[in-house]
């Protein structure tokens, strides 16, 4: 670690807020112009003109877009992201509601997907075109190409319907136990798991078998040294980089894509809070949510960048 | 039994769609202990596979399917994985092609020197550094105690393949395979390599098979030599021998094609006086610009150079030389950012938006690369009939007749145009390409390494292709090579570059009589000679230069000072040097004259061909 790496990890993270600051206009652009007025939504349609208009002045929808926007991102910094309409409750106490939800299943996701995925890309790799990788490989891509839906209901049709280990809706409200933890979170946790392990295991088998390609790998194996200890010394240094990047990746899904799974199990997660503000016009609502989910995803994308950075000898000592 | 390496009947298949093909077909060959044999031939000759299966190891995609390959006492092919893993890089030891990518980019080099001896417990790892220091040092890496503290990319080329030595060197094995281990080498650098293997293959009495494409290398290393082609011996015997009175048809050509210029001969009087293409007070470079608009990165320094119409020039130098970054101003792909060019009178634009078609029509450049130059999708017909459409916009009938025309005149068969690049052998493409780039009816091609990516034979013949095109159409060329022989066999005047600046220019008779500028000598007589005990005799040597003091803060200094021999402390790194006009009629960029160059310098002794055939 010297002045050049500082330097450069200090460019990537300036990168990163200006990519935020874009965004966060071209989402305050986008809700603009969005059809449907705050005002008028609230109000319901046997409005007045003249309630609508005052209370238009009173949201400030009046002024101009430059000005909306200042303000608003001046909020945004200072914390206060606003007043949801739809729930008549600070946007902040809203999302404080539900992003330890979402995170507490990220987390887990994340903790069970990340070491299956990385063993199954490895270990294919290591069997490249034997039968292990072609079995593996064909259930990936199945994994893949089945829709989430179709997999969380069949989990649910099982384990819970006819097998009834599990609930079938998941309260992340009232655990009090490991054991509970465990029957709330199975069912989201292997329809997530079920997503996205594909996507890194095969991103890690094409990151690995890239360097067991190479001269260095053929000369390893020329100097006796194991294949085990070759995937692992020196094949999995040099593959740090894509595989974080698609780990990055396939996490920064699970805090804002998945809807679907939230809606299935009924779990108060900060995907669903935002498909309600949008269908209720809940503009504020959209922002905040929006904002979250980039810095969120830059978040990511950036430790995956650092990793890289920090994985290979010639950015470390540039 | 006293060899210790018996190679009988060896046999091994490439498995491919269409069911496997036997690409080494039936070797054998014996070396004793102490001995160093040399496996020669062309790309595909087997030669490399041979080597691997010494280490009982096949390439994807290929199986050792027969013979025996016995090393020491232990029969490779015989062996299962986990034996063979216990004797590789212990036993026999390998020594790849490229060390900047047989290394591990993510490890320092200590590390993956000891690894193999590390894991076969031939001692601690203390004991294993202390002894990769020792090796460091007798292979005359320069700061041996800590050069294995960094990375593979923080060390040169030739230093990376001592380092690889080391590693191959620390378990004292019976065997060590090199694999063309400095054919990526500029020559200079090449020849204290070379000498570093020598001198540690006998002083440890190592038995060792060489690999390499390069008679003259070979020359240099072997006791033995075995010429393979198409996976076969066609002639085997000790060098001397083989070098005076070669038996074999192939192995005459191979001789032949190693010193291009001892055989063919640029066509006299094809040069006219009028200039073609003029360069003046060129400077480029990559990067950022500068207030003043200079490059952060300056390639190029104060070029002048001057293409007479019909004329070839060659420009040589070592790679990072700035000689393909001149083609690439030519060619209008990098913008100077000093200095004008002037073609057949015209201002010739630094961009190619400021250049006419015509001018784009005129200039042609070939590529050291035709795999990755031609569209492997497109057809040799397509590829020539571009260019034919765009700036003569033929049709039919008479785009089918110029492409043959274009085929014939680049001597291959009609046949071919309905092929695609890679239905064609590498110097079948070659030819393609080059008839791409004369289907323009250009008056100056730049050719670009052109015949380097080719086998020495096959590039041979290039070359004498490229010489008839010039006597037929009368076609200048800027020639760029790193290989002196090349560029004499084909070239009129040549240009020498080192990091940037023109250090030598004169005609073709100059560079073989000296005086020659320090580093032109360095570079003339690092290229080994075809004669056995030339590495051991040849003028050049890697001992103590003179000492000087600190450089001063002059711009201008010599670039070539921290290498020179013949440096003069208080002169050159003091005072610039000055352009200068030798005896033999070049011009030179140093301090030194005629009198005090030719004190150290020796002729260039260019052997005919008859002294072997």
């Amino acid at each position: 670690m010297n002045s050049n790496t500082l330097w450069l990890i200090g460019r990537r993270l300036g990168a990163a807020i200006v990519t935020l600051l874009i965004v966060s206009m071209v989402v305050f652009a986008i809700t603009a112009v969005l059809p449907g007025d705050a005002a008028q939504q609230s109000l319901g349609q046997f409005a007045t003109p003249e309630q609508v208009a005052a209370l238009r002045l009173k949201l400030g929808l009046d002024q101009p877009g430059v000005v909306r926007y200042l303000h608003w991102l001046m909020n945004l910094l200072s914390g206060d992201m606003g007043q949801s309409v739809s729930n008549a409750m600070p946007v902040g106490e809203l999302m404080a509601g539900r992003v330890p939800n979402t995170l507490m299943l990220a987390a887990a996701t994340a903790l069970v997907s990340v070491p299956v995925a990385l063993l199954l890309g490895i270990g294919s790799a290591m069997g490249r075109g034997g039968r292990v990788d072609s079995f593996l490989s064909f259930v990936t891509l199945a994994m893949v190409a089945v829709p989430e839906f179709l997999v969380a209901t069949l989990a649910v049709l099982i384990f819970a319907v006819n097998l009834g280990w599990l609930s079938a809706l998941s309260y992340a409200s009232d655990i009090t136990s490991p054991w509970q933890f465990m029957r709330t979170y199975a069912l989201p946790v292997m329809t997530l798991c079920c997503v996205i392990v594909a996507q890194m295991a095969r991103m890690t088998r094409a990151a690995v078998i890239d360097q067991l390609d190479s001269p260095y790998v053929e000369m390893a194996r020329l100097k006796g040294v194991s294949p085990m200890r070759i995937v692992l010394r020196h094949a999995l240094p040099n593959a740090i980089g894509p595989i974080a990047n698609a780990i990055a990746l396939s996490l920064s899904y699970l805090l804002g894509g998945v809807v679907i799974v939230e809606t299935i199990f009924n779990y108060p997660g900060i995907a669903s809070l935002m498909v309600d503000a949008v269908t209720n016009r809940d503009m504020a609502l959209v922002q905040a949510c929006t904002m979250l989910f980039c810095t969120a995803y830059l978040g990511l994308v950036l430790i995956a960048d650092l990793c890289a950075i920090l994985s290979n000898p010639r950015l470390r000592n540039q | 039994m006293s060899e210790l390496i018996r190679v009988e009947d060896l046999r091994v298949v490439a498995c491919g769609e269409r069911g496997e093909t036997e690409i080494v077909k039936g070797v054998s060959f014996a070396l004793e202990k102490g001995e160093v044999l040399a496996l020669i031939g062309e790309s595909g000759s087997g030669k490399t596979t041979i080597a691997l299966a010494l280490l009982g190891y096949a390439r994807r995609g290929c199986r050792l399917s027969g013979g025996v390959v016995q090393v020491g006492e232990h029969n490779m092919l015989a062996l299962s994985e986990q034996q063979l893993q216990s004797l590789r890089g212990n036993r026999v030891s390998y020594i790849a092609q490229s060390a900047a990518a047989a290394f591990n980019p993510a490890k320092k080099l200590i590390d993956q020197v000891v690894e193999g001896a590390l894991i076969h417990g031939l001692g601690t790892r203390v004991a294993l550094e202390a002894k990769a220091i020792e090796l460091f040092r007798d292979l005359a890496l320069p700061d041996p105690d800590h050069i294995g503290q960094r990375y593979p990319h923080q060390v040169s080329g030739g230093q990376l393949q001592r380092v690889m030595a080391a590693m191959a060197l620390i378990s004292d094995p019976l065997l060590v395979v090199l694999d063309e281990p400095t054919t990526a080498l500029d020559v200079t650098t090449q020849i204290d390599v070379l000498r570093a293997f020598k001198r540690v293959v006998r002083e440890r009495g190592a038995t060792a098979v060489y690999v390499s494409h390069d008679l003259a290398v070979v020359a240099q290393m072997a006791d033995q030599i075995v010429v393979l082609n198409g996976g076969q011996i066609f002639e085997q015997s000790a060098t001397a021998p083989l070098l005076k009175g070669p038996s074999h048809e192939y192995t005459r050509s191979l001789l032949a094609a190693a010193r291009p210029d001892t055989t063919i001969r640029p066509p006299c009087g094809i040069a006219e006086e009028t200039p073609l293409l003029t360069i003046q007070g060129l400077t480029a470079g990559y990067g950022n610009k500068n207030t003043q608009g200079m490059p952060a990165i300056r390639v190029l320094e104060d070029i002048d150079l001057t293409v007479r119409r019909g004329q070839a020039i060659g420009v040589i130098g070592e790679s990072g030389s700035g000689k393909s970054t001149l083609a690439r101003v030519v060619a209008g792909l990098l913008t100077p950012a000093l200095g004008g060019l002037t073609f057949d009178g015209q201002p010739l634009g630094g961009s190619l938006c400021e250049r006419t078609d015509e001018q784009f029509r005129r200039i042609q450049m070939v590529f050291q690369n035709a795999d990755t130059a031609l569209n492997p999708m497109h057809s040799i017909s397509t590829i020539l009939s571009r260019p034919l459409k765009m700036y003569f916009g033929l049709k039919g009938a008479a785009l089918r007749e110029r492409i043959g025309e274009l085929l014939d005149l680049v001597r291959l068969p009609r046949s071919l145009a309905e092929r695609r690049p890679s239905e064609l052998s590498g110097g079948q493409k070659q030819r393609v390409n080059l008839a791409r780039a004369l289907a323009a009816k250009p008056d100056l091609i730049l050719c670009d390494e052109v015949t380097s990516a080719l086998d020495t034979v096959v590039g041979a013949a290039i070359l004498e292709l490229l010489r008839d095109l010039r006597q037929q159409l009368g076609v200048s060329y800027l020639f760029i090579s790193h290989d002196i022989s090349t560029v004499r066999a084909l070239c009129d005047d040549i240009v020498v570059m080192y990091s940037g600046h023109k250090i030598q220019a004169g005609s073709r008779q100059s560079f073989a009589q000296a005086p020659f500028h320090p580093y032109t000598d360095l570079l003339i007589h690092s290229v080994p000679e075809l004669r056995q005990g030339w590495l051991e005799n040849c003028g050049t040597t890697c001992g103590e230069l003179p000492p000087i003091g600190p450089k001063a803060n002059v711009a201008e200094l010599c670039t070539f000072l921290g290498r020179c021999p013949v440096r003069v402390d208080g002169l050159c790194n003091r005072t610039a040097p000055s352009r200068r006009v030798i005896d033999g009629g070049s011009e030179i960029l140093c301090h030194h004259d005629s009198a005090e160059l030719r004190k150290t310098q020796q002729d260039l002794i260019t052997l005919n061909q008859g002294a072997y055939a």
